[in-house]
């Protein structure tokens, strides 16, 4: 039971986080596959093409502004695609439909699961977001309280998060490469960095914009031609496909199964993926590259439209390849079906691939897995660097008052050395077990940044001390929380039983941070605390109405 | 930036008011019509998962738990169509009236 609980954990870091791996037995090195020279050329292809993008993006980059957020000048639509782009990963794709492959329904919670954080995202934050706040998150905690301890807490807050995600991403592109492209892992994670520093240094806001842009529209083109291949090989008969596949692999499909061992793991984790997606730095930050509320609100109505779309694909895909690649040998090793799968338990969709489309359809889509890893490193690349340059250099070290040349040089400065960060660490990393990252960035991201920026939203009473209070003790909690589950405690430190049993933590370090921050708001009576609190009336009036806000683009 | 003056004058108006008030009880609604069908979900697959695994009718292949599943995901996604619906028109219509300073 509790390595089920593990498993279903570990599956679902690989839906998060882009890491290769569904299935534990998969954990360790990865047999690199053969040269696929399709899926190759693909890749260069879009390589080239999101060069050019970033050569065309400089010559729009003339301002900090134009670098942070694209000057506002995204529309409705293009940010719409770009947020969904952030979302649809390359993870989602291999470990939603692996997980249905081998587990069944339970993918489909998971599938529902994370969409669910985004009509919230809609209801709660999306407008006050872009109302509140100009180039970072840190903008809106900090809009009324300590401009610089909180701006400080709120910037180590985003990149907690940014390091923890861009690892486990760099770790999920080098075992990708090995399995789809045929390539040495080294190479990824070099080739990710390098070119995820050059977007961002180079091209800015309007280079990584672009690129989220292509490769959703990729992205969503592949996963629509694979279901429809798919359903034609069941007469467009989802009856027909559901019964064969209950016929493969027997009525359990349609069980949730691993995750009635423990429901309280599930909505612990159910947390985390809900309340975590509003505190992600590289999702939020979007919302400052449109110009107005009104364009916010639609950039998350196309986003949710077209995640929850690929989500069904998805669906589809799963159940599809129960039929088509669970009972077909060749896709196993030793060509017997129901063996190890070959290349290990993210495969599924890509064997898929090539049952219905051939080595084209294969090739497009493996490119499409890699472009995608590309495209979320550079968001989380270019949320990192904002935070360096904007908070802590332009705000916090020069109080507002930073020189826009020295600004644009601490910025390029940031930008690669996160590169050269998550290249070393991607190669250390290469053979841990690195579910635990996912894990942590959604526990931290539920704990430190989401219930920061809703209280200082939505809850007049927010002061300084409670904010740093709760900010710290989520982080603290979150962190340790992680450290004491299976995901660390046991799988990488490797003692027999982990002391804390859930490897998301989130609900409880979550609501530590709430009540800290509330404890330590509401016993605040000084002077600063009170001036703080009678500062919320201009910020709610702003936030309702825009007034003040900044305008659209500045070119 | 808002004077303090012009902060007084928006806050104590009805046009302010109404958009505060109406805005916040549509968006409890629609937070809530999200949480809750999804929660009921999450605690139906964890505590009575043989609910999900109904067929959907005699003879189908297909589960309950699965249309199901599209339901909360369409369903959800046309939430935020409503609430785009009634911003666009309704609350930002107010906004524009309460920027332009009028305000009764």
């Amino acid at each position: 039971m509790k390595r089920g609980i593990r498993s279903v954990a570990a599956t679902l870091a690989v839906c998060a986080g882009g890491t290769a791996f569904a299935m534990p037995e998969a954990a360790g090195s990865v047999q690199r596959q053969p040269l696929n020279t399709t899926a190759i050329a693909m890749f260069v292809v879009f390589v080239l093409t999101t060069l050019g993008i970033t050569y065309w993006s400089a010559s729009k980059t003339r301002s900090m502004k134009d670098f942070y957020n694209a000057g506002g000048g995204i529309s409705g639509f293009q940010n719409g695609l770009a947020l969904a782009g952030d979302y649809m990963s390359a993870a989602a794709l291999l470990g939603l439909t692996s997980m249905i492959f081998f587990n069944g329904y339970d993918g489909m919670i998971y599938a529902v699961s994370f969409f669910v954080a985004w009509p919230l995202l809609m209801f709660l934050f999306a407008e006050r977001i872009r109302n509140l706040g100009q180039v970072t998150i840190a903008d809106i905690a900090s809009f009324r309280l300590d401009q610089q301890r909180v701006r400080t807490l709120m910037a180590f807050g985003s990149l907690t998060v940014v390091c923890f995600y861009l690892v486990a991403q760099m770790v999920g592109a080098g075992q990708l490469i090995q399995l789809l492209f045929g390539l040495r892992y080294e190479y990824a994670v070099v080739v990710v960095g390098v070119l995820m520093a050059v977007y961002v240094t180079f091209g800015g806001m309007v280079a990584t914009t672009w690129v989220q842009i292509i490769k959703a529209v990729l992205m969503l083109f592949g996963a629509t031609l694979l279901a429809v291949l798919a359903l034609r090989y069941f007469g467009f008969s989802l009856d027909a496909m559901f019964a064969q596949a209950v016929a493969a692999h027997g009525t359990a499909i349609m069980l949730p199964s691993k995750l009635v061992s423990d429901p309280f793991a599930m909505l612990s984790l159910s947390v985390a993926l809900v309340f975590g997606t509003s505190g992600l730095p590289h999702i939020l930050m979007r919302f400052f590259t449109v110009p107005d509320a009104k364009a916010a609100r639609k950039s998350v109505f196309v986003a949710t439209g077209f995640i929850g779309y690929f989500f069904v694909l998805v669906a589809v895909l799963g159940v599809a390849a129960i039929v088509i690649v669970g009972r077909n040998g060749i896709f196993y090793e030793g060509g017997v079906a129901g063996g190890k799968l070959i290349g290990g338990g993210n495969m599924p969709v890509m064997h898929l691939a090539r049952a219905m489309g051939g080595d084209l359809v294969l090739g497009f889509l493996s490119a499409v897995a890699f472009a995608t890893i590309l495209a979320v490193v550079a968001g989380l690349t270019m949320a990192g660097t904002s935070a360096i340059s904007h908070d802590l250099y332009a705000m916090v070290i020069r109080k507002n008052r930073a020189d826009p040349r020295k600004e644009k040089r601490v910025s390029r400065v940031a930008s690669i050395a996160i590169a050269g960060v998550a290249i070393v660490l991607g190669i250390v990393f290469k053979e841990q077990n690195i579910a635990f990252l996912v894990s942590m960035t959604y526990s931290v991201a539920a704990s430190v940044n989401f219930p920061i920026l809703a209280l200082a939203i939505y809850w007049k009473g927010l002061t300084t001390r409670g904010a740093l209070l709760g900010g710290v003790a989520g982080l603290v909690s979150a962190v340790g929380l992680v450290v004491l589950s299976p995901a660390v405690w046991v799988k990488v430190l490797g003692h027999s039983a982990a002391i804390f049993p859930y490897d998301y933590p989130a609900i409880v370090s979550m609501s530590i941070a709430f009540l800290c921050t509330w404890l330590g708001s509401v016993t605040d009576r000084g002077a600063r605390a009170i001036r703080e609190r009678q500062r919320f009336d201009d910020q709610f009036i702003r936030g309702q109405t825009g007034i003040g806000a900044s305008g659209a683009a500045s070119h | 930036m808002i004077t303090p003056t012009a902060i007084d004058i928006i806050r104590t108006t009805p046009a302010f008011a109404q958009l505060v008030a109406r805005r916040r009880k549509f968006v409890v609604c629609l937070t809530l019509g999200t949480l809750l069908p999804y929660y009921a979900f999450v605690l139906a697959a964890g505590f009575a998962p043989r609910l999900l695994a109904q067929k959907l009718f005699a003879g189908s292949a297909i589960t309950l738990g699965w249309p199901l599943g599209v339901a909360l995901i369409v369903g959800t996604w046309i939430l935020t169509g409503v609430y785009i619906r009634r911003a666009n028109s309704e609350f930002d219509d107010l906004t524009t009236r309460i920027v332009a300073g009028d305000l009764k």
